[in-house]
């Protein structure tokens, strides 16, 4: 059910309330099937039917329930939860069902969240300049660009044949087409087979919206962030998992990848995380700088905020109500990203409604379906071949809060037999402020091989080779540390004290980036193939210079090196680093 | 009002009673025992023809004839600003034979969520005087910081050094009375009557009581009022802050006593507990305390936390220290070792976090180095508590030249930056120019964090010989 036509649709059995425990209600003689949404109570609180047994019906309540009473009326709308599709979703914050957020200040006339109170997910008097891209007598098929409105300086939204006003392989005549300015629900064009196409769809958020098949991701999402392109990348239509705990910085790392991401649209879900840091993203987004055209960034992003002391009903539907916005633009042909912060706020969701309801408990107290339905919530990311004949991409990025840190609860290790692309954040490098804190000895992305070509015909043609390299390095480092540890550094052979040091250049200068300077927080593949580079520059000079006989301390000790710290934070940095590749040489060369 | 004398069934602190009217979830009960007692308690679940009834004051007197009474409404708390100055108990009524208090409003104790979109993002920086926490940690007005510590740790003293010292600079410099408008609120959630009187006796002391409403519910006091205290406290620190334009800092103890009486209700319907035994839903319950801290667009006043806990066996993967890490805006931790070293206050800077810090220093906000001063810190303490470990291993000879100085370094961050002592009030210049000749102690080279515009301005040529000296002593 969607909110936008509430006021039409004409409820069909009422119920009366039976008990209420919650936000979990049960209701008796509720005629509904399951996933309908109803109305509970006097106030009209928004729920959703979860179970029906006998004449019970058992409802979660998306609205906070004090004060509601058995033998309170229920009201059925006879249609599952389904979001509004349309021009005006960018630009907007919504709640887990997507009720505009501004909306609702106004109507309330508070800054806090009462109940009752409705409103359509897209603004339903706003109009919008539709320019058709059809002609009458043109024959369409389902998902079919009829026109496209400008919804945001960034973004064309395109106005398609809803995916089920024909059957898959049929096609039909637009009778009539119209162009100018209209709101949402006006017809904008007539199809012979009786659709009347307008901006506006609806799609139930628990259904995916059809596609014609899924191919596999070649092209990276590129982050700006060193350690995920240079060494963990994901691609557009990839998944992704960042675990950690808290304090690691999984809401700065999906920040980081919202601001800077190269997809054309960010659908950012925070569900059931702190509303100071959804408010962070209100006041920020609109003023930064999309890094590929210099529009604000909102232009490009859809929020939902549902934080941690919303209703907990919502939290669970908030993810889905994510992912159906990303299908929709999705089906346009645009690449959209979405990041998920926190994953596990949304099963613990499940685990509460789940346990109101008495299920029998898996792991850790889980609904037994919890894998189910983190599986089916990913399989909705992909790299697809629309309906409509365009490619278009989701990729789902989510973030994993596990208990004390532990990766093995059932959260974590469930998301992993998923995901591609796992993003280990480490409590140890978080505390000594090694940020982004991604652990590089446990994360992995297996998208890697199927990505370097496209690093190699971008970037650099030894890409992969010098990713290798680095990784190499790192290993050999954390063997040495081991030793290290037992025995001093000093104890070493001069060449492994050597590679210490250019793994200190790695880890120092390479995989940490400081995320609130203006310069460094976003890096292109170009800066970061530069950076390794220079830094292989050193050890390689480096290494030389100790085999002509130059001792360890003294090419430690050199004055050119440790500006490859600085790169990170150089605007003109091709200029930097060639020079700096010529001192480094010139001066390691000197001392021999 | 109907009155019921249905009571069916008696189990912990629940009671179950019949009735023939529909009864609001989460209403208010009274009930009156035999003895002429009145009792209150809180509908928890409410079917047709029965409800389950929590009770605050615990359940022993109640008999099958104790007759209950519904009021019709959810609990509310009676606020107005002549609550500052008065002593209430954990259900919000007076204890300190002060005047009858007239409310302006009575308002709901489960406070709706605040709209992310009315919001107003914490920037703004509280001194609290304490250098572990200013310079490296640094609270904002409107942020929740939970104090993490385990029994037997001074984080009474620290919570109310802060409470004390608590000012946001700009304040001191205007001409009326510092702070005027600066409120605390103490919520006491089973602690002790000893450490309440030393609250009470500081806050008298030093004269913060006439701007502090204190709620008491102490270790004797019935365990499942503690599931409401928390909650008048925060009503009336939202009344306080957005109505009547305070400051509010709100000091919650001890969280761990609030969840312990969560878990109690839990077990005594029966619910499939989470981990540990505690309630599934106790994230859902925290979040909606916590949550409470925070600013408004168009209003003058915020809500701050310091919410403290002991952590059981001082284990921050115990549910209640983790739920509340992935809640609130990082935290502060109070360690045993530190404490045992006789640090004053004893604060582990490496694993306390301020979330909302970097964008409350700065030019401007406190000074332009501090960013790149606090993080080039945490990286040489770190790098010389890492050191220690080796050092019982292989001795100081074996060291490096630098790994000498980073282990003086660290040092000489515990006994000079930390351990200021409970008294000592410092203000932000202070601590980062302490900061400072603490780097000092190091070569420019290693100051990789910090920008060399800083190094120049502020770097101590030549004291850093003399501060080595002074350390190794």
């Amino acid at each position: 059910m969607s909110k936008a036509e509430s006021t039409e649709t004409t409820p069909s059995e009422d119920g009366v309330i039976q008990s209420v425990s919650g936000p979990v209600v049960s209701a008796r003689d509720l005629d509904a099937r399951m996933n309908d949404v109803v109305y509970v109570g006097d106030e009209g609180l928004m729920g959703e039917v979860i179970e029906i047994e006998g004449d019970i019906t058992t409802i979660q309540v998306y609205e906070e329930t004090s004060g509601v009473a058995p033998g309170e009326p229920v009201e059925n709308t006879g249609e599952p939860l389904s979001v509004d599709l349309g021009p005006g979703m960018l630009d907007a914050i919504y709640d887990g069902v997507q009720r505009p957020l501004d909306v609702l200040e106004g109507k309330m006339g508070s800054p806090y969240l009462d109940r009752g109170v409705d409103a359509p997910g897209i603004d339903l008097e706003e109009e919008w300049e539709f320019e058709p891209t059809v002609e009458v007598g043109d024959e369409v098929g389902r998902g079919d660009v009829v026109g496209v409105v400008e919804e945001t300086v960034t973004i064309d939204h395109k106005v398609m044949v809803p995916p089920d006003a024909l059957d898959e392989g049929e096609t039909t005549e637009v009778t009539a087409v119209e162009s100018g300015s209209f709101d949402v629900t006006e017809t904008v064009a007539e199809l012979a087979n009786g659709t009347d196409v307008s901006m506006h769809q609806e799609w139930p958020v628990r259904e995916a919206r059809p596609s014609e098949n899924k191919k596999t991701p070649r092209t990276p999402l590129v982050s700006g962030q060193r350690i995920l392109d240079g060494l963990f990348p994901i691609a557009k239509g990839g998944t992704a998992a960042i675990p950690g705990p808290f304090g690691s910085g999984k809401t700065v790392t999906q920040h980081q990848l919202a601001k800077y991401a190269d997809a054309d649209i960010i659908v950012y879900v925070g569900c059931g995380e702190r509303g100071n840091e959804m408010t962070e993203v209100i006041e920020d987004f609109p003023e930064l700088e999309d890094p590929a055209n210099g529009n604000p960034l909102m232009a490009r992003t859809s929020l939902i905020a549902n934080t941690s002391n919303m209703p907990v009903a919502a939290r669970e539907s908030c993810i889905y109500t994510g992912i159906t916005i990303a299908e929709y633009y999705r089906d346009m042909g645009y690449d959209v990203a979405l990041m998920a912060d926190s994953t596990s706020r949304w099963a613990e969701a499940m685990r509460e409604i789940s346990s109101r309801l008495e299920e029998m408990p898996g792991e850790e107290g889980y609904p037994a379906y919890l894998a189910a339905r983190l599986a089916q919530f990913y399989e909705r990311a992909g790299y697809f071949e629309n309906v409509n004949g365009t490619e278009g991409s989701v990729s789902a990025i989510g973030a994993v809060s596990p208990p004390g840190g532990d990766f093995s609860e059932p959260v974590t290790q469930n998301t992993l037999r998923i995901v591609k692309t796992f993003w280990a954040l480490d409590a140890d490098l978080a505390e000594r402020r090694h940020f982004p804190s991604i652990n590089w000895n446990e994360s992995y992305s297996l998208y890697k091989d199927q990505l370097d070509p496209w690093f190699e015909d971008e970037v650099a043609d030894d890409w992969a080779e010098k990713r290798q390299w680095a990784v190499d390095v790192l290993d050999e480092e954390t063997e040495l540390q081991e030793i290290v540890q037992l025995v001093g550094k000093d104890a070493l052979p001069d060449d492994q004290q050597l590679t210490l040091e250019v793994a200190r250049y790695l880890r120092e200068a390479y995989l940490q980036q400081n995320a609130f300077h203006p310069v460094d927080t976003y890096c292109p593949p170009e800066k970061t193939y530069l950076m390794l580079t220079t830094i292989e520059t050193f050890n390689d000079e480096a290494f030389k210079a100790l085999e002509a006989g130059v001792p360890v301390e003294e090419i430690v000790d050199t004055e050119s090196a440790p500006r490859i710290n600085r790169i990170g934070v150089q605007e003109d940095y091709e200029e930097y680093v060639e020079e700096l590749k010529a001192d480094i040489t010139e001066e390691l060369r000197s001392l021999y | 009002m109907k009155e019921y004398q249905t009571i069916t069934e008696i189990s912990g602190p629940l009671v179950y009673a019949e009735v023939d009217e529909a009864i609001g979830y989460d209403e208010i009960v009274e009930i009156e025992t035999a003895q002429g007692e009145t009792l209150r308690g809180q509908v928890l679940e409410s079917s047709e023809g029965v409800v389950a009834i929590q009770v605050f004051e615990g359940t022993s007197g109640i008999d099958q004839n104790a007759s209950v009474r519904f009021l019709g409404e959810t609990m509310k708390m009676p606020v107005t600003e002549d609550l500052l100055g008065r002593v209430l108990d954990g259900s919000g009524r007076p204890i300190d034979d002060g005047p009858e208090i007239v409310p302006e409003e009575r308002q709901d104790i489960v406070g709706a969520a605040i709209n992310p979109y009315s919001r107003e993002y914490p920037e703004e920086f509280i001194e609290t005087g304490v250098s572990a926490i200013d310079g490296m940690n640094t609270l904002v007005r409107g942020q929740k910081l939970p104090i993490f510590s385990s029994s037997g740790q001074p984080h009474s003293e620290l919570a109310m050094q802060i409470a004390r010292q608590a000012s946001v600079p700009e304040e001191e410099e205007g001409d009326d009375e510092e702070g005027s408008e600066f409120a605390v609120i103490f919520g006491a959630m089973g602690i002790t009557q000893e450490e309440a009187n030393e609250f009470m006796e500081d806050f008298e002391r030093t004269g913060a009581l006439e701007r502090s409403v204190v709620f008491m519910n102490l270790a004797d006091d019935p365990a499942v009022e503690r599931t409401v205290t928390p909650r008048m406290v925060l009503t009336t620190a939202e009344y306080l802050a957005f109505e009547k334009d305070y400051h509010v800092l709100v000091i919650l103890t001890d969280m761990t006593n609030y969840c312990e009486a969560l878990r109690e209700i839990g077990a005594a319907r029966e619910e499939v507990p989470g981990r540990r035994g505690y309630p599934g839903y106790m994230y859902t319950d925290l979040a909606q305390l916590y949550e409470r801290a925070g600013r408004i667009q168009g209003r003058e006043g915020s809500v701050t936390q310091i919410p403290i806990l002991t952590m059981p066996g001082d284990d921050d993967t115990h549910p209640i220290p983790d739920l509340t890490g992935y809640i609130t805006e990082g935290q502060i931790y109070v360690d045993p070792d530190l404490n045992s070293q006789g640090l004053q206050p004893p604060i582990n800077v490496l694993p306390s976090l301020s979330r909302l810090m970097d964008d409350g220093i700065g030019e401007g906000l406190t000074r332009e180095d501090h960013a790149d001063v606090k993080d080039q810190m945490f990286a040489a303490y770190a790098e010389g508590e890492d050191l220690r470990d080796l050092v019982n291993i292989v001795g100081r000879e074996a060291l490096s030249e630098l790994d000498n100085k980073y282990l003086d370094f660290a040092d000489a961050f515990e006994s000079e930056f930390v351990d200021q002592g409970f008294d000592q009030n410092r203000d932000i210049e202070e601590t980062l120019e302490i900061g400072w000749d603490l780097l000092s102690m190091l070569p420019k080279d290693a100051l990789n964090r910090i920008d060399e515009e800083f190094i120049e301005e502020y770097y101590r040529e030549e004291d850093s010989e003399r501060q080595v000296v002074e350390a190794a002593d």
